[in-house]
């Protein structure tokens, strides 16, 4: 499942941008917003891309 | 000195032949300043030291990389200016940056795009009414981010001329301290009067915001706004000018793009990591001893992080020498990495998809109106790309 620190997040998008259906940004500052904590199928993929690309180290996922 | 960072190119779009032959990602290079630092060309490592916070991006302890003034490296060594969070550690750079984020996310960028769109639109039919020829730059390429990020800030664009010239003069190698500090002085002289005109006169713009919410000075907006207005046309524009030079050299990819049968998204991604316009990459200096790719970079030692030769990293990109707009792109350095990554790079990829987009569909017959060796490329600039594209349809 995905795990997001908010306060490490720098709210670059990159998570939004690559698993839109699991990553939204908080309208105020931008920073992540998940979605779907244990997303499936096309949508994991994308989201365990999405953690790969994170610049900041704010996004995880443990595999539960 | 044979270790300093190559800088010269023999190929329009490939970065010099020096830095990418070197097969070790981590090497000893010896700065401008005759620091003796470390020169990063790996995708893996470039990666290591821009997410790690042993690595500091402090103005003070910045060192300079090429033997002439820009934007960054005029003030190496000196405290930052106010509000210029891009020389700044957390959590003096979070407070700054976080003040600003909410502008660019992805949701808020794409409600630009009419707007964007309707601006490549004049520009693109303003191009074809005076032409042909056309030289792409001041047609397209420079005034599409410029007016875009003029609207986003509220910088009156028909200040351009003045700005314009400045940030030009300012990312100029051959310019010597004395034109890069006057350029300088002026374009923090316009800022700091427009953002005193905004206090006076409140606007519902990103400057107008920041001087309504009452938490930074006027000299911290200021910085802000130099650095946003300097950084949201010269990147963009140059990705604009050097990304359809590459395609017209690149005709089957160009013709790709037009038929559709490459997505515009990814043909930006390729174009970004293909051709990586912050042709110096950046820099950081160690705050502590740090074991990087079997080498300890002692505290207060400095590292060139070279991104266009991390983007061509043949161990992250298969076919990495190689401009192919179906590649899988994704991954590339072009924005950087690590909490100082591109505050604006939602926009500029807007700016690019609806920019390249539009230039396949309006003029299928585009091509050069001059031989390539004939373009003037921007080895002599902090940001490269070409002076003029000369073109025909």
């Amino acid at each position: 499942m995905i795990e997001a620190d908010p306060e490490v997040c720098i709210a670059a998008g990159m998570c939004a941008l690559t698993a839109p259906a699991v990553f939204d940004q908080n309208d105020d500052d931008g920073t992540v917003v998940v979605l779907d904590g244990t997303p499936q199928g096309a949508d994991a993929d994308a989201a365990r891309e999405a953690v790969e690309l994170c610049p900041s180290g704010a996004l995880s996922w443990r595999d539960s | 000195m044979t270790d300093l960072l190559p800088t010269t190119r023999t190929d329009a779009f490939d970065p010099p032949a020096e830095l990418l032959s070197d097969p070790r990602p981590l090497r000893r290079m010896t700065f401008a300043d005759g620091h003796r630092g470390w020169l990063v060309t790996s995708h893996e490592l470039a990666r290591a030291v821009l997410a790690d916070a042993r690595f500091s991006s402090r103005q003070e302890l910045r060192r300079v990389v090429v033997p002439r003034p820009s934007v960054d490296e005029l003030q190496a060594g000196k405290p930052a200016s106010p509000g210029f969070f891009i020389v700044m550690d957390p959590p003096e750079h979070t407070r700054y940056r976080r003040l600003l984020t909410g502008q660019f996310t992805v949701r808020r960028i794409n409600r630009l795009l009419p707007r964007i769109r309707q601006i490549v639109t004049e520009h693109l039919d303003a191009m074809r009414r005076s032409g042909p020829p056309a030289d792409l730059v001041p047609a397209f390429a420079l005034p599409v981010p410029s007016l875009v990020i003029c609207e986003l800030l509220g910088v009156p664009y028909a200040d351009r001329e003045r700005f314009q010239r400045d940030t030009a003069e300012l990312l100029r190698l051959d310019a010597t301290d004395e034109q890069a500090g006057t350029a300088m002085n002026s374009l923090t002289g316009y800022l700091s009067g427009l953002i005193e005109a905004k206090r006076a006169r409140p606007s519902d713009d990103l400057l107008g915001g920041l001087v309504a919410g009452g938490e930074l000075t006027g000299a911290e907006i200021t910085g802000i706004a130099f650095l946003l207005l300097v950084a949201g046309h010269e990147t963009t524009a140059n990705m604009l000018g050097l990304g359809t030079f590459a395609l017209l050299r690149h005709p089957a990819q160009f013709d790709a793009l037009r038929e559709g049968r490459v997505s515009v998204d990814a043909a930006v991604e390729e174009l970004l990591r293909y051709l990586t316009v912050v042709q110096f990459g950046t820099t950081r200096t160690a705050v502590e001893d740090v074991e990087l790719g079997g080498e300890t970079i002692t505290a207060g030692e400095s590292v060139a992080v070279s991104l266009p030769a991390a983007n061509r990293d043949p161990a992250r990109f298969a076919g990495a020498d190689t401009l192919d707009l179906a590649h899988d792109a994704s991954g590339h350095l072009a924005f950087g990495h690590g909490v100082h990554q591109c505050l604006g790079q939602q926009l500029a990829r807007i700016e690019l998809r609806v920019g390249f987009a539009a230039l396949a569909e309006r003029f299928p017959s585009l091509r050069l109106a001059v031989p390539p060796e004939d373009v003037p490329l921007r080895g002599d600039m902090a940001i490269y790309g070409v002076h003029r594209l000369p073109v025909t349809w």
